[in-house]
C-alpha cells in the first residue's frame, strides 16, 4: 500500500476524488439521476424481490419464516481486463483443487512428498473412506466451486475461502442481475456488462459432460434439495427450473435395479446425474447418518459402481477445510508446477506452536476462526470485540489449538451502497461461481458480491446483516 | 414428473378451487342475510356453515350465527383448520412445493394472490368489507386460473391442474345442492313463494349461475329447471355434469401422455354415467339427496384413485 492510498480501498472513488475507471460510465449515468426517483427506486427493489419469491428461510422464527437478502441496487463494478487477470488465477486454482481431491483418495503423493501433513484430513470429518480408490464419472469430483474472494487494493485480489461442496448464492447472481435489468434498462444500454444469465444452461451442460458413460446422449439431471424448510430452497427450485431438470427430495429416490430412481407419475425412473444440496453426512443413512430422512439408503453403493454421478463428488468437504486452505499455495504449486496466481490471505496455523503463541500475543488485531466453521459463526474479530470476548477465545484457543486459524484482519475494498442519505462506502467480497467438467473449467464473469450494510462491519453473511449488490464485468 | 410433484398441483389447485367456491358461498349468503328477517338470517349463516362442513369447530368458538361472526370464521378463523386464509396458504404452499412445475406467471399470481389476502383478512372483516373482500378472493383465483391457463403448457402439470379444479369444484356444488336439496323436492314446490325463489336465487348465486340459469330459462324458477341447470347442464361451467365432462378430458389427456389407462379412468366413466346422458326425471326418481350422496362418494373415490394411480403418495 502507498502512501497515497487510504488504508481502505474504495471501488468507485479514488481518494483524489475522481472515479475509477471501472465506474466512470456508471457513474455519469448516476449523477443524471434524480435523488427522489432513486429512493423510489430502492423501495421497488424489495417488493420485486417478494413477488418472485426470492427468499431465504430462517429457523426458528415463526411467521417470519421467510426473509429476503436486502440488495443494493448501486452494483459492483470490475473492469474486463481485472477479470480476465482474476479468472486465470480461479481456473488455476479449481484445477489444483480437483487434482488434489484425486489425489487424496488415491496415491496421496503430496503426503509422501511431504508437503502436507498427513493428520490434516486423517481427522478431518470431511474425509470420506468410501472415497478411497474410487474415481467418480468423468474423473470430476468439485462440478461447482464457489472461490470467496477479497479485494485490498487495485491489484490485491486475495482468496478468503474455497467452497468445494455444495456453494450457495448463484440464484442471487441471477436474480440481482435480472433485478437490476428490470429497475434500469436504459443502464444496460449506456455500460456493457457480461451477462449472467445463461449460467443455468452452462451447469446443465457441464453436469451433462460429467454423467456416467451409460447415460448416453441426454442424461436425466436431478436436484436434490432437502426440502421446503432448507433455507436455500428457492435456489434448489430456481436451479432446477431453470436447468429444466426435476427437483427431488430424498422420499422421492429409491434404489431400482441397482440405479437411483425417482418415483414419477408412471413409476419409477432412472437418474444420471444428481447435482445434491444435501450434505454428505445425510445423503446415504445405509452409510452415513442412519437417521437421516434426506438422502437415499443405498445410494452410495450405486455410486461406487459407476451407476450415477453425484455433483459434487462425496468428500470434498476436504477442500472447504480452513487448515487445508492454508496449504493451497502449495497446492497449487505441487499440481499445476505453477506459482499461484491469486494469494491466499496470511494465515497463521494454531496448531502450530509458535504461530499459536504469536496469535495469542496479537488477538487484539487478528481474526481468528474455526478450521470447521462456516457463514461466519465462531469467529473472533480482534479489533471489533471486547476484553470478556477475547479471553474467552483465548481459553478455547489455549484448550483447542488445532481447532483455528487466525488471519490479519484485513482492510477489505468497500463499494458504495444507497442510503437515504446518499452513497456511502460498505466492505464487500466476491465469489465467482465455477463449473468443472472433462470438458474443462467454466467461469460466470461477476459472481456474487456480498456487502456488509452496516457501516464499518467487515462480516458479509446474510444471517448475519449481510446484503447482496449485482456484480458487473464490463465488456471492454 | 414425479408422484409427489403431481400431488402437489392436484392440490394445489383443489385449494385455490375451494377458497373461491367458500367467497361465492359467503357473498351469496350476505346478500341473503340482508334481504331476510334476523332469524331467516341466521339459519342462511347456519347453512353456510353446514355446506362448509365447518359447524362443529364453529360451534366450538361461537354461540351465535351471526354474519360478522361467521364470515370473520370463514375467512380467517383461527379455529377454523379450512379458512379461506389457510386455502391460500396452503395453495402458495404447494405452489412453492412445486415450483419448477410450475410457470413464473402462475407463481407470482399465487404468491401475490397470498401476501394480498394476507394484508386484507389481518383483522376482523367488518360486514361494509365483506364484499370487497370477498371480491379480492375471487379475483385473485381467477388471476391464478388465467396464469394457469395462459402460460402452462397443456401436459401433465396441466391435466393434473384441471383434475384437481374440477374435483373440488364438483364437491363443492353438490354439497351447495345438498344443503338446500330439500327446497327443490317437486313436493315441497310452494312455486311463486317469496321465500322460495330467493332460496333458489340463493343456490344459483353461490355458483355465480343466476345470469345463466335466467338467460335459459326466461323468467322460470322452478325445482326442475334448476335442478336440470345445476346438475345436468354440460354448457354451465360449475354443473356437476360439466365438471365430469372436464374430468372425462382431462383423464383422457393423462392416458394418452402415459400411454396407459387404470382404476381412475374407470371410476371416472362409473362417475360420469351418474350426470351425462341422464334426465332430471332420473334424478328425482332416486331422491335428490341420494342423488347427491352417491355423486359426493363416487367423486371422493376417483380422487382416491388417481392419488393411487399416479403414486401421488411413496
Amino acid at each position: 500500500m502507498t502512501a497515497s492510498e487510504p488504508l481502505q480501498f474504495d471501488e468507485m472513488n479514488a481518494p483524489d476524488g475522481t472515479v475509477r475507471d471501472a465506474y466512470r460510465d456508471y457513474r455519469q449515468w448516476l449523477n443524471q439521476q434524480d435523488a427522489g426517483w432513486m429512493r423510489r427506486k430502492s423501495g421497488e427493489a424489495e417488493s420485486f424481490f417478494r413477488r418472485t419469491g426470492i427468499t431465504f428461510n430462517v429457523y426458528g422464527e415463526g411467521d417470519a419464516e421467510e426473509r429476503l437478502i436486502p440488495f443494493d441496487m448501486i452494483p459492483r463494478i470490475i473492469t474486463g481486463s481485472e477479470w480476465r487477470r482474476l479468472a486465470r488465477g480461479i481456473e488455476q486454482r479449481v484445477r489444483a483443487l480437483n487434482a488434489f481431491m484425486h489425489d487424496l483418495y488415491h496415491r496421496q503423493e503430496i503426503i509422501r512428498s511431504g508437503r502436507l501433513p498427513e493428520r490434516l484430513f486423517r481427522n478431518n470429518r470431511a474425509w470420506l473412506p468410501q472415497m478411497v480408490g474410487f474415481t467418480p464419472p468423468g474423473g470430476v469430483y468439485t462440478h461447482i466451486v464457489g472461490i470467496d474472494l477479497v479485494r485490498t487494493g487495485p491489484d490485491e485480489f486475495l482468496v478468503l475461502e474455497d467452497n468445494a461442496r455444495t456453494p450457495s448464492g448463484v440464484s442471487y447472481m441471477l436474480e440481482n442481475r435480472e433485478t437490476m435489468m428490470a429497475m434500469f434498462p436504459e443502464l444496460f444500454a449506456r455500460v456493457k456488462v457480461q451477462p449472467v444469465s445463461n449460467y443455468p444452461r452452462r451447469l446443465a451442460k457441464s453436469l451433462a459432460a460429467c454423467a456416467p458413460e451409460e447415460a448416453g446422449d441426454n442424461p436425466t439431471i436431478a436436484v436434490l434439495t432437502p426440502g421446503l424448510y432448507n433455507s436455500a430452497y428457492f435456489e434448489h427450485a430456481f436451479l432446477a427450473d431453470q436447468m429444466g431438470a426435476e427437483l427431488v427430495e430424498g422420499s422421492d429416490l429409491r434404489i431400482v435395479d441397482g440405479r437411483v430412481q425417482m418415483r414419477t407419475t408412471q413409476g419409477f425412473q432412472p437418474i444420471d446425474v444428481l447435482y445434491r444440496r444435501v450434505d454428505d453426512e445425510f445423503l446415504d443413512p445405509l452409510t452415513f447418518n442412519p437417521t437421516s430422512v434426506l438422502g437415499v439408503p443405498g445410494i452410495m453403493d450405486v455410486y461406487r459402481s459407476g451407476r450415477i454421478t453425484i455433483a459434487n463428488a462425496p468428500g470434498t468437504g476436504v477442500g472447504d477445510d480452513k487448515a487445508i486452505y492454508s496449504f493451497m499455495p502449495e497446492i497449487v504449486e505441487f499440481y499445476t508446477g505453477e506459482k499461484a496466481l491469486l494469494p491466499n490471505v496470511e494465515t497463521w496455523r494454531c496448531a502450530d506452536p509458535d504461530s499459536l503463541k504469536y496469535v495469542l500475543d496479537h488477538l487484539e488485531e487478528l481474526v481468528v476462526k474455526e478450521v470447521h466453521g462456516s457463514g461466519g459463526y465462531g469467529m473472533l474479530i480482534g479489533p471489533a470485540a471486547n476484553r470478556a470476548e477475547i479471553a474467552a477465545f483465548r481459553a478455547k484457543l489455549r484448550s483447542n489449538p488445532d481447532n483455528y486459524i487466525a488471519q490479519p484482519t484485513l482492510s477489505l475494498s468497500t463499494v458504495p451502497v444507497f442510503t437515504q442519505r446518499g452513497l456511502a462506502p460498505r466492505h464487500v467480497d466476491l465469489r465467482p461461481y465455477v463449473l468443472v467438467s472433462p470438458e474443462g473449467i467454466d467461469i460466470t464473469p461477476g459472481g456474487l458480491t456480498r456487502v456488509a450494510l452496516k457501516k464499518g462491519s467487515l462480516v458479509v453473511n446474510s444471517s448475519q446483516g449481510g446484503g447482496t449488490k449485482d456484480s458487473w464485468v464490463l465488456d471492454d | 414428473m414425479l408422484g409427489r410433484v403431481a400431488n402437489g398441483i392436484f392440490w394445489m389447485y383443489r385449494y385455490l378451487e375451494r377458497a373461491e367456491n367458500t367467497a361465492r358461498l359467503l357473498a351469496a349468503g350476505h346478500r341473503m342475510a340482508l334481504t331476510r328477517g334476523p332469524d331467516a338470517a341466521n339459519e342462511e349463516w347456519r347453512s353456510v356453515l353446514t355446506t362448509l362442513g365447518l359447524r362443529k369447530p364453529y360451534e366450538a368458538v361461537y354461540h351465535d350465527y351471526s354474519g360478522t361472526h361467521v364470515s370473520d370464521f370463514v375467512l380467517r378463523g383461527k379455529g377454523n383448520p379450512e379458512s379461506v386464509l389457510t386455502m391460500f396458504e396452503r395453495a402458495r404452499f404447494n405452489a412453492r412445493a412445486c415450483r419448477s412445475a410450475i410457470t413464473l406467471e402462475v407463481w407470482e399470481a399465487v404468491n401475490e394472490g397470498w401476501m394480498g389476502l394476507q394484508d386484507l383478512l389481518d383483522r376482523p372483516v367488518r360486514d361494509t368489507s365483506l364484499g370487497t373482500v370477498v371480491s379480492a378472493i375471487r379475483r385473485e383465483s381467477t388471476l391464478a386460473r388465467g396464469a394457469t391457463h395462459g402460460s402452462m403448457m397443456r401436459n401433465e402439470t396441466y391435466a393434473f391442474a384441471r383434475a384437481g379444479t374440477f374435483i373440488e369444484r364438483a364437491d363443492n356444488t353438490a354439497r351447495i345442492l345438498d344443503v338446500k336439496y330439500y327446497l327443490l323436492l317437486p313436493s315441497h314446490a310452494y312455486v311463486g313463494s317469496p321465500l322460495d325463489t330467493g332460496q333458489w336465487d340463493n343456490v344459483l348465486r353461490s355458483l355465480s349461475g343466476e345470469r345463466a340459469y335466467r338467460w335459459l330459462n326466461a323468467g322460470r324458477m322452478d325445482a326442475r329447471s334448476i335442478a336440470q341447470f345445476v346438475i345436468l347442464n354440460e354448457r354451465f361451467p360449475r354443473s356437476l355434469a360439466f365438471c365430469y365432462s372436464a374430468m372425462r378430458d382431462n383423464l383422457a389427456s393423462l392416458a394418452q401422455i402415459h400411454g396407459v389407462d387404470g382404476q381412475a379412468h374407470a371410476l371416472v366413466s362409473e362417475a360420469e354415467k351418474l350426470v351425462l346422458g341422464k334426465s332430471v326425471e332420473d334424478v328425482f326418481e332416486q331422491g335428490l339427496h341420494q342423488f347427491l350422496l352417491s355423486f359426493i362418494r363416487s367423486n371422493r373415490a376417483v380422487a382416491d384413485a388417481i392419488a393411487q394411480q399416479y403414486r401421488f403418495v411413496a
